[in-house]
């Protein structure tokens, strides 16, 4: 099998397609491990990987401490209040600090894009990327294209459509990243107000001026999570203005291939991005993402590490 | 200390000067320029062969971050890297702590940087005290305690009734309004460029057009008050397009660009380089082709440095809170060769950017090489080969995104008031 030669697992941008089929492949591995009854093996063991978690999200930090215990890692989270820097501590400092611990991994959530590359160069432990502003969220891009994966069999050829807030998305950026680098065409839709300039040259993608246009015959629907708070300022007038237009729900779904696949990276707002009618429904794979994320982040944690499966 | 230069190619031009000649400073003064000039006894010889003699560069837009912030920079730092960039004049910004809105503190710069300071420093004082956009600052008092102008820079003023007040105000007393032109709303949160590279980056973007839009204000409003303008650091093709076109209406609009955006494109933000941070933020390729048109063609008048002293703690942050601004002094001179050299500006024409025209948009009496001028000179050596090195600059601050870059050209030797201020050795 190929090498992983990466210490840091900050962006999808970063990968080759080499790169992602590989953590793809070792993720169906460690699936095999999550089936078990006894779900542990010795890969990590001795293994010290620290959650540092700027943002709020029980999700995803939860996912990657499973993931690390399940490799036998010790874990610990570590929850700056987001106000520490403004107190005088700045990452670097925090960085430091928990280096001097000898961690193996860093694993970081934070809110500002690019804060990951400016931790990388201060310390000489792996950092793993658990999300970073609006730029990337490596692992649900992973995690994504696993679960596209694993219902098609394969992921050059797909059309897959991204609607809500491409601008301010991380999940939209990896899964852009990702999927074109594996050869499936994006469609993308929302409002102008949330779509990126020139998101175009990210790939093989097409703004569409519609929703209705980006997911007509489309393989894949991903529905991005909308902010609550951007509502009634000056990107959107509300949510149920927004629903109407950039919602999903059991019509419009049908333009899309008969038995396409429902995505959306979570927690969803229901009755916002999408009716509870087509989150619960059978083409709906939002529970499936979820489970691949375990696997998909032992992964990644398994290959910066640079460890080998005995 | 009377000083003969000998065998430079002499570049002025404010009397159409450009010839090998010597030139003779007396008394602090230019004597004469001419072929042979013999040195009397107690006179001082430069050999200039091989090099330009030229007015003393002024650099019009620079933050020297004292009072209030010394630790970034101060007048003694600040001057020092000016004259090794070959500047004998340097006109300062009044973001300083507390602003230069009052006598007191346009006093304090002037004496201190006239007793201690390297080169020739003129103040520009607020358009609005604490550069609060609320109240007109006294500008009367502030143009007879010495300042060249007024800015609120680092700031517009965004209530447009203030700015035409201030217009009309200033046209009165016979002092310059220098624009920041931003506006505030259209920049939000934005942190560079907007366009494909914040896209990517996951950055959020500053519009072109958070800077248009401003300027096109202001130029209306100098149109409408008649009253003379000049635009700060412009960095846009929209505002290259909008300064041409008042320019010619006949409206009395000038206008200044820096190094860094007729150099770098918003590409070097990559790699989340804070150094790669100012504002206005680099843009893209589009801009900096209209921005080198802008300067072959007349409509920008000046090229100023935005000289933005920050200490390492500011800049060694995540993108996203690092300060805005690079230092510049020490670079410019180089980068703006380079126009020379890609054929875009004759060496005269650089010379009057740098040098006549900031003197005379801002009524300074430098800019020239006139017999009986103040003897404030440039030797230039067009043709070293060197590399930028943080660890041996004269700023404090080592915030430049050209660390590492090889540059040609430099100052040789820079002369204040008939007196070397810098050798270079
Ligand atoms: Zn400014």
């Amino acid at each position: 099998m190929a090498e992983f030669k990466h210490r840091n697992i900050i962006a999808l941008r970063d990968l080759t397609r080499e790169d992602m089929e590989l953590l793809l492949a070792t993720a169906e591995n460690m699936r095999e491990i999550n089936s078990r009854d006894i779900k542990k093996v010795p890969t990590l063991r001795g293994k010290t990987i620290i959650n540092l978690f700027y943002e709020a999200s029980t999700r995803t930090r939860t996912s990657f401490e499973i993931a690390a215990k399940r490799l036998s890692a010790d874990t610990v989270n570590i929850s700056p209040s987001t106000s520490s820097a403004t107190k005088g501590e700045t990452l670097a400092d925090t960085a430091l600090n928990l280096l001097a611990m000898k961690p193996d991994i860093i694993v970081m959530r934070h809110a500002v894009s690019g804060a990951h590359y400016h931790l990388a160069k201060k310390v000489s432990c792996s950092v793993v990327n658990a999300g970073d502003g609006a730029h990337e969220h490596p692992s649900q891009g992973l995690l994504d294209l696993l679960t596209i994966r694993d219902r098609f069999g394969r992921l050059d050829g797909l059309k897959v459509a991204i609607v809500g807030d491409i601008a301010h998305s991380r999940v939209a950026r990896s899964d852009i990243q990702g999927l074109t680098k594996m050869g499936s065409h994006v469609f993308l839709a929302g409002p102008p107000t949330m779509m990126p300039p020139v998101v175009e040259k990210l790939g093989n993608v097409t703004v569409c001026a519609t929703m209705r246009e980006a997911i007509q015959d489309a393989d894949v629907v991903i529905m991005l999570r909308i902010q609550q708070e951007r509502q009634g300022k000056t990107l959107m007038p509300n949510a149920r203005e927004y629903s109407r237009y950039f919602g999903l729900n059991p019509e419009n779904l049908k333009l899309a291939k008969p038995g396409a696949m429902v995505m959306h990276p979570g927690p969803i707002n229901r009755g916002v991005e999408m009716s509870s009618y087509v989150a619960d429904g059978s083409q709906s794979h939002v529970l499936k993402q979820v489970e691949n994320g375990v696997a998909v982040r032992m992964a990644m944690l398994y290959h910066v590490c640079g460890g080998e499966l005995e | 200390m009377n000083l003969l230069i000998k065998n430079g190619r002499v570049i002025d031009p404010s009397q159409g000067l450009d010839d090998v000649a010597d030139v003779l400073v007396e008394a602090g003064l230019v004597k004469e320029i001419g072929k042979d000039l013999k040195a009397s006894a107690g006179v001082e010889t430069i050999d200039a062969t091989g090099k330009y003699v030229v007015p003393g560069l002024v650099d019009m837009h620079v933050h020297l971050r004292d009072p209030g912030l010394e630790y970034k920079e101060d007048i003694v730092s600040g001057t020092r890297a000016a004259v090794a960039g070959g500047f004998t004049s340097l006109v300062c910004m009044p973001n300083t702590k507390p602003a230069i809105d009052n006598k007191t503190v346009a006093s304090y710069i002037i004496n201190k940087a006239a007793t201690e300071g390297f080169c020739n420093v003129f103040p520009v004082g607020c358009i609005t005290y604490g550069m609060g956009g609320e109240r007109m600052a006294e500008m009367g008092e502030l143009k007879e305690a010495g300042c060249v102008a007024v800015s609120d820079d680092g700031r517009p003023v965004a209530n447009a009734e203030l700015m035409r007040r201030a217009l009309e105000y200033a046209r009165g007393i016979g002092i310059l309004v220098i624009s920041h032109a931003e506006d505030l709303a259209l920049v939000g949160e934005g942190v560079m460029n907007e366009g494909f590279t914040s896209t990517e980056l996951g950055l959020k973007g500053i519009p072109r057009i958070a800077e248009d839009i401003a300027t096109a204000r202001d130029v209306m409003l100098a149109e409408y008050t008649n009253s003379p303008l000049h635009i700060a650091h412009v960095s846009t093709r929209g505002s290259v397009r909008i300064i041409r076109e008042a320019k010619a209406r006949g409206v009395k609009v000038t206008c200044e660009t820096a190094p860094h955006y007729f150099t770098l494109t918003d590409d070097a933000v990559r790699g989340y380089d804070t150094n790669a941070k100012m504002n206005p933020p680099l843009r893209e390729a589009d801009d900096v082709a209209a921005i080198k048109e802008g300067l072959r063609d007349g409509t920008i008048d000046c090229i100023a440095t935005d000289h933005a002293p920050h200490h390492l703690d500011e800049k060694d942050v995540e993108f996203n809170v690092a300060a805005n601004g690079i230092i510049g002094l020490e670079t410019s001179l180089p980068l703006s060769l380079k126009l020379v050299e890609d054929g875009i500006l004759t060496i005269n024409q650089l010379i009057e950017k740098m040098s006549f025209n900031p003197s005379k948009i801002l009524g300074i009496s430098r800019g020239s090489l006139r017999a009986g001028s103040v003897a404030d000179l440039t030797v230039i050596d067009p043709s070293v080969e060197w590399t930028v090195d943080t660890e041996t600059l004269a700023s404090k601050s080592r915030n430049t995104p050209f660390a590492g870059w090889k540059m040609k050209g430099r100052a040789a030797c820079t002369i204040r008031g008939g007196a070397v201020a810098f050798p270079r050795h």
